[in-house]
């Protein structure tokens, strides 16, 4: 079995988000970038199951500028076999990426696509979905846990409501919740051996596929800031203001 | 062009989120339908159509949609999608499972979670977690758009009779298998809607000391909410969770205990009306949303917390 991985570069999650002056996106420049987290787990469960002998190879997609390449030697350090960087300039929405990583899917035909949930910069939550769309192919969200079970995967989910466990086939995709598993770190001798592993570079435009915005993004504002409150000096004072202050109990 | 949204219901009643989404599916055209895709799910359908905004329900029924699998509800809502303009339904784990494959399907750009309305095509939605807002304009003729339920008001749930229209149903995709659904069945307010919620954090130190929140939950009619961290560490379950990745909720009153107030939680929880933080560490960056800090050791705020709330004899049931 064969597993391919997207893996995005984001804003480190620690990073303090700060808009632009000019309203046109928020700061890039001279900021921390990291592996979108739940990517962490998703590569972090492909190599599990290829450690278990049950995949043969895991290989790492990411798209973005040549920068994702660090991305990609990431996953490769913590055990993907093999990378692939498909270069593209500018924002990509997420219908545009979901083209492009069928298009290397097509290329690898790999038995499962693991990616994470949702990236954390715009928090879109499509990716995953919309590839297995164009694929036809069986989808288990926001997963928590993965049995495979000879061509079947039995999927554990998290939902609103608690939990939700699901049978698919394979070929199928699987985005993978922050909870399914404690991502390693990469040793240093597993990043020197990284360095050796091949990435494959490819340009979005020779892959055939309009990555064209469709959405326009008007502009970018930082959100309204909350009053200062106070610190009451105890939990008697604290009831008396929420009832008779706020009003609320 | 109509609007059609995507009802979530579990067949016998209508999830409360449909509510939120009609009221933001009328904000962009006032000839709201929606489609109910359920099995033996009449209730649900009637209880739709006596939405007031809504102006006619499709009901499409079959055994293969008795649970929501996406793979299955999908082509249902793409074989009606010809007669309207957008097609809408809430940013919840059901729409954020089921938009993204109606809108790959039809080629359009999806706008996720957006909290407001400008118009017809122009959108408010966070990122980055809610430290940045993006006001964007879908360029596609056809329109989906998940909406953050929170950040619109339940509509009307009486007084309207729209016509049922049944719909033929789609055929089964079969290489996916509903298993099972462990539900938390609780007496407790639903999170996502509660008026007041109140939430532990890594602080409790464990899932046992959970208690001393749930005593206060049951004193306020409070849902419980948890960070990450406690989920995490399994104090609590994972349907407590409020954050970034979790649940949004924006209660009248919001009470973060041993939460330090990573940014990932905040974007869960900073909507609030009142906010209160009780942490023992007074650097913590919750303080610095809460609009009433108690720097002190939850383990002695608590009892006195709920000493105090017993002493009050106007507590709201």
């Amino acid at each position: 079995m064969k597993i391919l991985v997207a893996v995005k570069r984001v804003i480190d999650y620690n990073v303090q988000i700060r808009v632009k002056e000019d309203n046109s996106g928020v700061v890039t420049d001279n900021v921390k970038m990291s592996t979108n987290p739940p990517d962490d787990n998703a590569i972090e469960e492909a190599v599990k199951i290829k450690e278990a002998g049950k995949a043969t190879e895991v290989v790492a997609v990411s798209i973005g500028e040549e920068k994702a390449q660090e991305t990609v030697r990431k996953a490769l350090a913590v055990g993907a076999d093999r990378g692939i960087l498909v270069k593209a300039d500018g924002i990509l929405e997420p219908l545009a990426v979901s083209k492009l990583l069928h298009k290397i899917v097509e290329k690898e035909k790999p038995d499962l696509v693991f990616m994470g949930k949702q990236a954390i910069d715009d928090d879109c939550n499509q990716t995953g979905q919309m590839l297995s769309a164009l694929l036809n192919w069986p989808q288990a969200t926001f997963a928590s846990k993965i049995e495979i079970k000879d061509k079947k995967l039995e999927v554990t989910r998290e939902i609103d409501e608690g939990l939700e466990t699901i049978e698919i086939n394979v070929p199928a995709i699987v985005t993978c919740d922050l909870r399914l598993n404690e991502p390693r770190y990469a040793s240093l001798p597993n990043i020197m051996k990284a360095k050796k592993k091949p990435i494959e570079q490819l340009n979005a435009s020779d892959l055939g596929v309009d990555t064209s915005a469709r959405i326009e993004q008007i502009k970018v504002e930082e959100p309204p800031k909350r009053k200062a409150g106070i610190k009451v000096s105890s939990v008697a004072e604290l009831v008396q203001k929420l009832k008779n202050e706020a009003k609320v109990i | 062009m109509a609007v059609l949204l995507i009802a979530e219901h579990n067949n016998q009643e209508l999830r409360p989120f449909t509510l939120n989404a009609v009221t933001a599916a009328s904000q962009i055209d006032s000839d709201v339908h929606a489609v109910i895709i359920g099995h033996n799910c009449e209730k649900a359908a009637k209880a739709l159509s006596e939405l007031p905004l809504v102006k006619k329900v499709i009901s499409i029924e079959a055994p293969h949609y008795e649970n929501f699998v996406a793979e299955n509800f999908a082509p249902a809502v793409i074989k009606l999608s010809n007669d309207y303009s957008h097609i809408i339904c809430s940013a919840n784990t059901f729409g954020k499972n089921l938009m993204p494959r109606i809108a790959a399907a039809l080629d359009t750009s999806q706008i996720s979670d957006i909290i407001k309305v400008i118009s017809a095509d122009t959108f408010l939605r966070p990122i980055y977690a809610g430290n940045a807002f993006a006001t964007v304009k879908s360029k596609d003729t056809k329109k989906c758009v998940t909406i953050r339920p929170t950040s619109f008001d339940p509509c009307e749930s009486s007084g309207g009779s729209a016509p049922i229209e049944k719909s033929e149903p789609s055929e089964e995709f079969g290489h996916t298998k509903f298993i099972k659904r462990e539900e938390i069945k609780s007496d407790r307010p639903e999170l996502g809607t509660a008026r007041v919620v109140i939430s532990g954090g890594r602080g409790m130190q464990s899932g046992d000391n959970f208690k001393l929140i749930t005593s206060i939950a049951d004193k306020l009619n409070a849902a419980i909410g948890a960070s990450r961290a406690a989920v995490d560490a399994g104090y609590i379950s994972n349907d407590h969770q409020v954050g970034q990745t979790g649940k949004v909720v924006v209660p009248d009153l919001y009470i973060a205990v041993g939460i330090s107030g990573a940014i990932q939680h905040l974007a869960g929880m900073k909507e609030s009306k009142i906010i209160v933080a009780i942490n023992k560490d007074g650097e913590a960056p919750i303080f610095s949303v809460a609009d009433y800090g108690l720097e002190a050791d939850l383990f002695e705020a608590l009892p006195q917390f709920l000493e105090e709330l017993n002493k009050l004899n106007t507590i709201q049931k």
